[in-house]
């Protein structure tokens, strides 16, 4: 069995390219997740799309229609649960999306999903990668790149220095919605490859590499991209030869790096990364 | 002299207890205003008021039309840990009006001036938490400064910094003030900063007094500002504020 052996098969190089673009898109939307402390945000709406993608199957409803409007409603609700102020951001999402992680999975058992459907979408899975979604996915990277081009410097701003950013102009809260469509639409259409479960860690682990990398803004945003393609186009590979799924072949791996990072660069990487690792 | 803001009976609630009730204040064009009072006394709900970035529950701000105001947070407030240079924080004040992710060589000379100016020449690439305290003060002026404020707003300018630093941000913001800026802070420092200043609000929940620091230093309003007994001691023409060891048991 050589190294090269999977290309030959169509759904390799398919899971293969969307295992790439995941990684790309998670480690560029990531850094902001981890930068604005939304990795608990990001866990949650992942949860909360699997009760989506279930229900959507029940109802015969297009997946990613279906699961990215159950996203949205859940992003919406935790903002609405949050600002009355009595109950904090992170119950709000522990509350709602977990509920409708349950929904997701009492839906599946009572309509007879097979259970290796539901471990797939929980642990990622190759197989079943069509062209079509690894153009959708292409198309996702394009526009979180376009869109961190065109509001670059507002972002950052936003990111950084929220009620200051609100005085100079910038609208706070648009940044915001922007910032919470781009996580949505990136989990919705990379959570197959990667699982449910996983996908938070993709987001989370090439953006604390490449903190503990540099000390940059713009060099965070190059470094991270490329550390989620390599673990994503590796890990596929990994996955293949090794007869374990992709999203914890593709996790297994960055966690790896990270180990690596964490040790090679020391107190400075430690001290870079500050408040991200405990 | 031509009024910039007009707080014109603003009371606010944060969904709790009232936190600021019915105050009147005007911060004239030329003003230098220092706004003290105990933690908890609706000293930065008032900043905010005045940035525009709250909403009074009940009363009326009034801002003069076109108004620029720039705004520099407490140090203490900012994420160290962010990976950011010092010159990619000045360039944010342009954040609101630029969609291109590169600075411009206008920018970039614009930023370099501002620096300098500020004694921070050659500091462009370093990261923030590289400076000391009085440097990273100047960084968050100097991006306030880059948008040409009318209306400069400082929270707490001398919180958590030494001595030397105090006296460089005392410097810097009258001589800001001498060039035209009206500026309006709130400090806990009544003798390192508040007494150095052309006129002092006393805010505890209601505005108790507003004047010169010889109308306003007295211990009858220190003592309603702060609930607790304060003296007042004269010194070489400056005013001095103590505990009272008459509050000490």
């Amino acid at each position: 069995m050589t190294l090269f052996e999977p290309f030959q098969f169509e759904f390799f190089r398919n899971g293969f390219m969307v295992a790439t673009l995941a990684g790309a898109i998670c480690g560029l939307v990531g850094v902001y997740v981890v930068l604005r402390s939304m990795s608990y945000i990001g866990h949650g709406l992942s949860h909360s799309i699997f009760g989506g993608a279930a229900a959507s199957a029940v109802l015969g409803v297009n997946f990613y229609l279906g699961a990215g409007m159950w996203g949205l409603l859940s992003a919406f609700m935790i903002g609405r649960v949050a600002r009355r102020g009595k109950i904090g951001a992170d119950a709000a999402i522990g509350v709602i999306t977990t509920a409708s992680f349950a929904l997701g999975l009492a839906l599946s058992n009572v309509f007879g999903q097979a259970k290796r459907s539901i471990e797939a979408v929980l642990f990622g899975s190759i197989l079943g990668v069509t062209t079509l979604e690894v153009i959708a996915v292409a198309c996702v990277g394009v526009l979180a790149v376009a869109i961190i081009s065109a509001f670059y410097r507002k972002l950052l701003f936003a990111t950084f220095d929220p009620e200051v950013a609100d005085v100079t102009g910038v609208n706070v809260g648009r940044m915001e919605a922007l910032l919470m469509l781009m996580l949505a639409v990136t989990i919705l259409f990379t959570m197959k490859i990667v699982g449910v479960l996983l996908i938070s860690a993709l987001l989370v682990t090439p953006a604390v590499i490449a903190r503990m990398l540099t000390n940059s803004f713009a060099r965070m945003l190059v470094i991270a991209p490329l550390v989620g393609a390599a673990c994503g186009a590796v890990g596929m590979v990994i996955s293949y030869h090794a007869d374990i799924s992709s999203g914890a072949s593709i996790i297994l791996l960055a966690a790896f790096v990270f180990i690596v990072v964490y040790t090679v660069t020391g107190a400075r990487g430690r001290g870079n990364a500050g408040g991200m690792i405990h | 002299m031509t009024s910039l803001i007009e707080l014109d009976g603003i009371s606010h609630s944060y969904g709790g207890p009232t936190v600021l009730e019915h105050v009147h204040l005007t911060i004239d064009e030329g003003s230098f205003l220092g706004v003290i009072g105990p933690s908890g006394s609706g000293k930065t709900t008032l900043l905010r008021m005045v940035l525009g970035n709250l909403r009074p529950t009940e009363g009326v701000v009034r801002r003069r039309a076109d108004l620029r105001i720039a705004y520099v947070p407490q140090v203490e407030t900012v994420n160290w840990n962010f990976p950011i240079t010092v010159s990619e924080v000045v360039l944010m004040a342009a954040a609101a009006k630029w969609y291109r992710p590169r600075a411009t060589a206008s920018e970039r000379k614009r930023v370099a001036e501002l620096l300098e100016q500020l004694g921070l020449g050659g500091f462009e690439h370093r990261h923030i938490r590289e400076l000391s305290g009085g440097q990273q003060q100047r960084v968050f002026l100097a991006r306030a400064l880059h948008r040409d404020p009318e209306l400069l707003v400082l929270d707490e300018p001398t919180s958590g910094v030494d001595v030397r630093t105090r006296h460089e941000v005392v410097h810097l913001l009258t001589d800001l003030h001498r060039n035209g800026t009206s500026v309006v802070l709130s400090t806990h420092d009544i003798n390192g900063l508040a007494a150095h200043l052309p006129l002092i609000a006393c805010v505890n929940r209601e505005l108790i007094a507003v004047g010169t620091p010889a109308e306003v230093l007295t211990s009858s309003v220190l003592e309603r500002t702060y609930g607790a007994p304060m003296e007042v001691l004269k010194h070489g023409g400056m005013l001095f504020v103590t505990d009272s060891p008459m509050g000490i048991e």
